[in-house]
């Protein structure tokens, strides 16, 4: 995919189902890669595969020479072809000797990229992704306190720098997954497993939950932006700031409406609402998509899934809630002013 | 009729379930594989669980041999006692397979007495934790395997009576009784995995 | 005959001098007529097509599961299937194809050729045999009856807890399939030890190791690979399932329980289990392709030491399922090697498949389009495995449409397609009928053109991205044409195996009646009525080299075989027991007759399983009761089969 612009114009255009880039490759495609972490893995991947076809097309041609050349005429069909048990084991001799010699290189040339794909001992950011049934939290550490902040969903990391990602599991394995930037790694309940990206071109990269952890495992989606410096900086001195007291009347209704339904999953941090069974929902304007990448965040599809989330990711954690509908138009009205 | 004059002389050949060329005794040589493996994995488990629990394991501390230590020589007196009998029978003597199978039936009884009371005695259960588990689980099949044992060698004493086995044919007791001398090794990789191997490791 | 010993000389005889010989034998070994002669046979050639029949009807379930996921995927979200319906399905496709299909069609042919490949009148174990059918049966029956309680498993087959934990699926679907499997595991145990000791004791004098069909080879390393895994898959379940119903913590973290252990215990089974499903179905295309070839097989040693070495490796490279998983690198690494290290053994197949193939004088007979179209889909299947070896690639590849691919290559093309040519090749010895060659041709085309459309394109799916175990997908990432391709070259496979279903049908009832050897091939089986009288062989054959039937056409064999004169054993049910490696002649072996028993212990079985499903301890307790009283009155040792002092005699 050919990375487009930061902005968030361009960004939320393209996601809001303009099409990409007319010579863009599809989002989760890793024929090509981006970045340190994932590029040598696709070379050899890329290798490997030219390999195989190769092999393939070599004993098709080979086999269908062999099947066609001596077919037997109607003649005698009883007759046997030979008179002794013997013949042919040059076949083997060259066939497996040739495929061993490939497959040692191959092999060799694996452990080289091992050891390439390997996380640099010095990275530039932690973040700590939490996956749940069926999003992901991604808690942005910090050495200092008030610069740690939580998000859901949409990752921002400076472009061209190593970022380790500490992954913890709320419930079940699921596995992180950006496929342009790097392989999976799952999400095991009871350990820390650690991976680690690096964009070396500014865009959007598509990821998706990489092992099957239940109903709604179809639409566990993410993206991570990469920022050129100047804008991750903005990014982050926006997501560090508590969100904005509600300025209207009808935001400040809906500010009641919020805290009355939605406080007890979501936290908006400035607010009483501290809720962490669901996304945390402080700048929730700053995404570019909700439910998990599940759709555009745009006012009517927020307010498809706040009046019936089963509806759109039936089986997903958030219940349906049946808001009237001044309740529904109110928060929706709050949850607008969350940039 | 070449291959058959070198392979065959004519000699008379045993019919029936001769010891070693029977069917039966490959059975349980395969049988006893299978079960082999199923330990393997039980005592794997129990490793893998080990080896990632980090600081304190067994939780509780190592466990107490004062029951273990008796139960496992209990055990192998019975192998011990049940060889003599199949001894026995190989020279014709009914008598003393009966009284090698009572001995190993007692011993193995008892064996499952010292077990329960050993399990009585801990202090925690199999819901208490992952070693709770694995040690009430593992020791669990091996009981199982040794109740089984000792049904077998029961049966072995009834038709014993009835007057099945002599000098030429015993492979039903030689096929049991390498159960039961299965059975008592697979314990002691089992004492050795749970109750040696904490001391081993500190 | 008066044999008041446990000594004799066996009788030889010659039944072309002898026409008594064959009454007496058919009186001897045939099955009662009737239900009840029917469910106490332990024939093993009736044995083997009820588990054909068996393991066909649930390839068509798993088919028909398969069929209805295809259509909703066939476009982004679809709302044909809840996510909740679709993840049953995926799962019990997954369950139906890998554990009632696979291995069980693989025990049908087994079962009904390995004593006349074998030269032997039955199995070693003829009761174990019919028990281990039943069990099979029963079982297949127990894991589908989750569907009318309205809850199949859902999970995946690969069931990876957490979720399959109690926590996060409570209902009793998770426990039918864990007592299900273990139930699953006694049949494919039992029968795992019949073939062993059958192969090492009881083939034809002059049958020595190296003269046995690669079929066998296959099957018997399958057999000795099920040994040693499925205890860890049984064991992974029973934890489960005492996790789940008797709080205990095997796998769950709050406890000290270890997630990533049951990946462990699932794989060291899972992946020597891949083998156990394709080694004899690789066998079988090894027989039968020099059948075609009009020549001996190219490098038997080499094939059959090929066959031993993947299994053993197949023990060594488990991990290959978990290279996402966070392990240290170390082990990573070795993993990998080993998993570039077992392609080896696999190529010495394919080319001693070429050889043989290019060396002979092909005829192409449907038969031989499926053994040599096999070979095709086999390196497809083999290289895209090679692909996946390589940790770093693995992780992406792993969990995509990539590796859905990669298993139907190496599942429907090296199990199906070797089964359904092994079908038309033995449909003669097994009914007495051909198939219909015009009709099995048009087969071949459509079952590969059909199975190429439908499975080629989803290593392009997988490099673009697709995830698997997704009941649906977004438009706009460039999956949903080739989506809908799949759909329909899946489709068009389904209809090929309609077609080959037709023809079996048809040709049961009006096919070409065949002599014994229709097709001129080499081995024993050829040399029996087609289909075979109850008791095999009149005579137990003397076997001289690898193609007994062809040894008048070459020069150069050691030894002659013959069918025309041999030990006679017919004392009751008998047959020869013969030595390890050069099956010289040691033991006259007395086998049992139809019984009840097996049945009757499968019942009790099944009723022990429903009681620890359903938690009720006395229906338990009175089924272990049960199952007890009737392993000892099978194993209550028999004067007519040679097992106490006084021997009977017919």
């Amino acid at each position: 995919m050919k990375p487009m612009t930061s902005s968030r114009v361009a960004a939320a255009a393209a996601l809001c189902g303009a099409p990409l880039l007319a010579d863009a490759e599809p989002a989760m495609s890793y024929l090509h890669t981006f970045g340190p972490a994932g590029d040598p893995a696709t070379r050899l991947g890329w290798g490997l595969a030219i390999i195989s076809i190769v092999v393939v097309v070599v004993i098709t041609v080979l086999l269908l020479a062999a099947a066609l050349r001596r077919r037997l005429p109607s003649a005698d069909p009883r007759a046997l072809a030979v008179h002794r048990d013997e013949g042919g084991m040059p076949w083997l001799y060259i066939g497996v000797g040739v495929s061993t010699v490939v497959l040692v290189g191959c092999a060799v040339w694996t452990m080289f990229t091992v050891a390439a794909v390997a996380m640099p001992t010095q990275t530039v950011l932690t973040l700590q992704v939490t996956a749940a049934q069926w999003w992901w939290s991604v808690r942005y550490e910090s050495s200092e306190p008030d610069r740690i902040f939580t998000i859901a969903n949409e990752i921002h990391i400076p472009v061209g720098r190593p970022v380790r990602i500490e992954l913890a599991s709320q419930d079940v394995i699921h596995s992180f997954w950006i496929p342009q930037l790097a392989g999976k790694m799952d999400v095991i309940p009871g350990q820390t497993n650690v991976t680690w990206l690096q964009a070396d071109q500014p865009g959007t990269y598509r990821g998706q939950c990489g092992e099957y952890c239940g109903a709604q495992h179809a639409h566990m989606a993410m993206y991570v932006v990469a920022d050129t410096p100047q804008d991750y900086a903005i990014w982050v001195r926006d997501q560090l700031r508590d969100a904005a007291a509600p300025a209207s009347e009808a935001a400040r209704l809906g500010e009641q409406a919020f805290t009355a339904h939605c406080a007890a999953c979501h936290a908006v941090r400035g607010t009483d609402a501290g809720g962490i069974l669901g996304p945390d929902l402080t700048h929730l304007m700053s995404r570019h998509t909700i439910a998990a990448g599940l759709l555009p965040n745009t006012p009517g599809n927020l307010a498809a899934w706040i009046a019936d989330s089963q509806a759109l990711k039936p089986g997903s954690r958030m219940p349906a809630l049946a808001l009237s509908g001044r309740d529904l138009s109110a928060t929706l009205t709050y949850l607008q002013t969350l940039h | 009729m070449n291959e058959a004059e070198a392979l065959y002389d004519g000699a008379p050949l045993p019919v029936g379930s001769k010891g070693r060329l029977s069917s039966g005794w490959w059975g349980m040589v395969t049988l006893i594989a299978t079960e082999t493996a199923l330990f393997a994995y039980l005592l794997f488990s129990y490793f893998y669980v080990a080896s990632h629990n980090g600081g304190a394991w067994p939780p509780g501390g190592p466990p107490k041999l004062y029951l273990a230590i008796p139960g496992t020589i209990v055990l192998m007196l019975g192998s011990v006692t049940m060889w003599w009998g199949e001894k026995g029978i190989r020279a014709g003597r009914q008598r003393q397979l009966l009284i090698g199978l009572s001995a190993s039936v007692l011993l193995g009884v008892a064996f499952v007495a010292l077990e329960g009371i050993e399990w009585s005695q801990k202090n925690f259960t199999p819901k208490t934790n992952a070693y709770g588990s694995l040690y009430f689980t593992v020791t669990g099949f091996h009981l199982t395997h040794v109740l089984v044992g000792v049904l077998m060698l029961m049966m072995l004493f009834v038709w014993t009576l009835l007057g099945y086995f002599g000098v030429r044919r015993h492979s039903t007791v030689a096929i049991a009784v390498m159960y039961w001398h299965f059975v008592t090794a697979v314990w002691v990789a089992v004492f050795l995995t749970f109750y040696i191997s904490p001391y081993l490791a500190r | 005959m008066a044999n008041t010993d446990a000594l004799r000389v066996p009788v030889v005889a010659r039944p072309a001098d002898d026409p008594s010989i064959a009454l007496r034998l058919q009186r001897i070994w045939e099955t009662r007529a009737g239900w009840i002669g029917a469910l106490a046979s332990v024939d093993h050639k009736s044995i083997g097509k009820r588990y054909l029949v068996t393991s066909f009807a649930f390839l068509i379930l798993g088919g028909l599961e398969a069929a209805v996921m295809r259509l909703q995927l066939a476009q982004p979200n679809q709302a044909l299937l809840t996510p909740e319906q679709y993840n049953q399905l995926f799962t019990m496709h997954g369950v139906t194809m890998i554990f009632l299909y696979a291995l069980p069609v693989l025990s049908g042919f087994s079962n009904f050729l390995w004593p006349l490949l074998l030269g032997s009148r039955d199995m070693a174990f003829p009761r174990l045999n019919a028990f281990s059918y039943w069990v099979f049966l029963f079982s297949g029956i127990f894991l589908y009856a989750s569907f009318p309680v309205g809850r199949a498993p859902d999970a995946g087959w690969f069931n990876y807890v957490p979720y399959s934990s109690l926590a996060y699926n409570p209902g009793i679907n998770i426990d039918l399939y864990a007592l299900g499997m273990v139930l699953l595991g006694v049949s494919t145990t039992v029968g795992s030890i019949n073939f062993i000791v059958t192969l090492i004791r009881t083939r034809a004098p002059g049958m020595s190791i190296n003269r046995v069909p690669i079929l066998v080879w296959g099957t018997l390393t399958a057999s000795v690979g099920n040994i040693f895994a499925v205890p860890a898959v049984s064991l992974a379940f029973f934890m489960l399932w005492m996790d789940r119903r008797f709080g205990m913590h095997f796998f769950d973290v709050t406890g000290g329980g270890q997630p990533l252990l049951w990946q462990h215990l699932f794989w060291m089974f899972g992946h020597p289990w891949v083998y156990a499903i394709v080694l004899p179905a690789m066998g079988i295309v090894s027989d039968g392709l020099p059948t075609f070839c009009r020549r001996p097989l190219v490098g038997y040693t080499a094939v059959a030491l090929a066959t031993v070495t993947t299994m053993v490796l197949g023990f060594g490279v488990w991990v290959h399922h978990m290279f996402a998983t966070g392990l240290p690198p170390l082990s990573l690494s070795f993993f990998s090697a080993a998993s570039f290290v077992i392609v080896i053994p696999s190529a010495v197949g394919v080319f001693a498949w070429l050889a043989t193939i290019w060396t002979g004088r092909p005829q192409f007979t449907t038969p031989f389009l499926f053994f040599a179209g096999f070979v095709i889909v086999f390196v497809i299947g083999g290289v895209s495995g090679f692909m996946t070896a390589a940790v770093p690639v693995d992780v992406q590849l792993t969990d995509t449409y990539f590796v859905v691919a990669h298993l139907h290559y190496v599942l429907i093309g090296i199990n199906v397609f070797p089964v359904v040519g092994g079908i038309h090749y033995w449909f003669p010895k097994f009914t007495g009928r051909l198939m219909n060659e015009r009709l099995g041709k048009w087969t071949f085309w459509i079952m590969f053109i059909g199975f190429n459309v439908g499975f080629f394109p989803m290593h392009i799916l997988g490099v673009l991205g697709m995830p698997r175990r997704v009941y649906t997908y977004s438009d706009g990432l460039g999956w949903s044409t080739l989506n809908l391709v799949i759909t329909l070259g899946a489709y068009l496979f389904a209809f090929g195996v309609l077609l080959f279903l037709i023809n079996v049908w048809r040709s049961l009832r009006q096919g070409e009646r065949a002599g014994a050897n229709p097709w001129n091939g080499p081995s024993l089986e050829w040399a029996t009525a087609s289909p075979p009288p109850p008791y095999n062989f009149a005579v137990i054959p003397t076997v001289g080299s690898r193609y007994p039937l062809w040894e008048s056409q070459m020069t150069g064999q050691t030894g002659e075989s013959t069918t025309a004169e041999g030990f006679l054993l017919d004392d009751g049910r008998e047959t020869i027991g013969t030595s390890v490696l050069d099956a010289v002649p040691d033991v006259i072996l007395r086998m049992p007759g139809d019984s009840l028993a097996p049945l009757l212990l499968s019942i009790a079985l099944v009723v022990l399983f429903i009681g620890m499903l359903v938690q009720s301890w006395w229906l338990f307790g009175a089924a272990l009761a049960a199952s007890l009283l009737a392993t000892i009155a099978w194993l209550w040792p028999e004067a007519r089969l040679g097992q106490t002092m006084d021997i009977a005699h017919e």
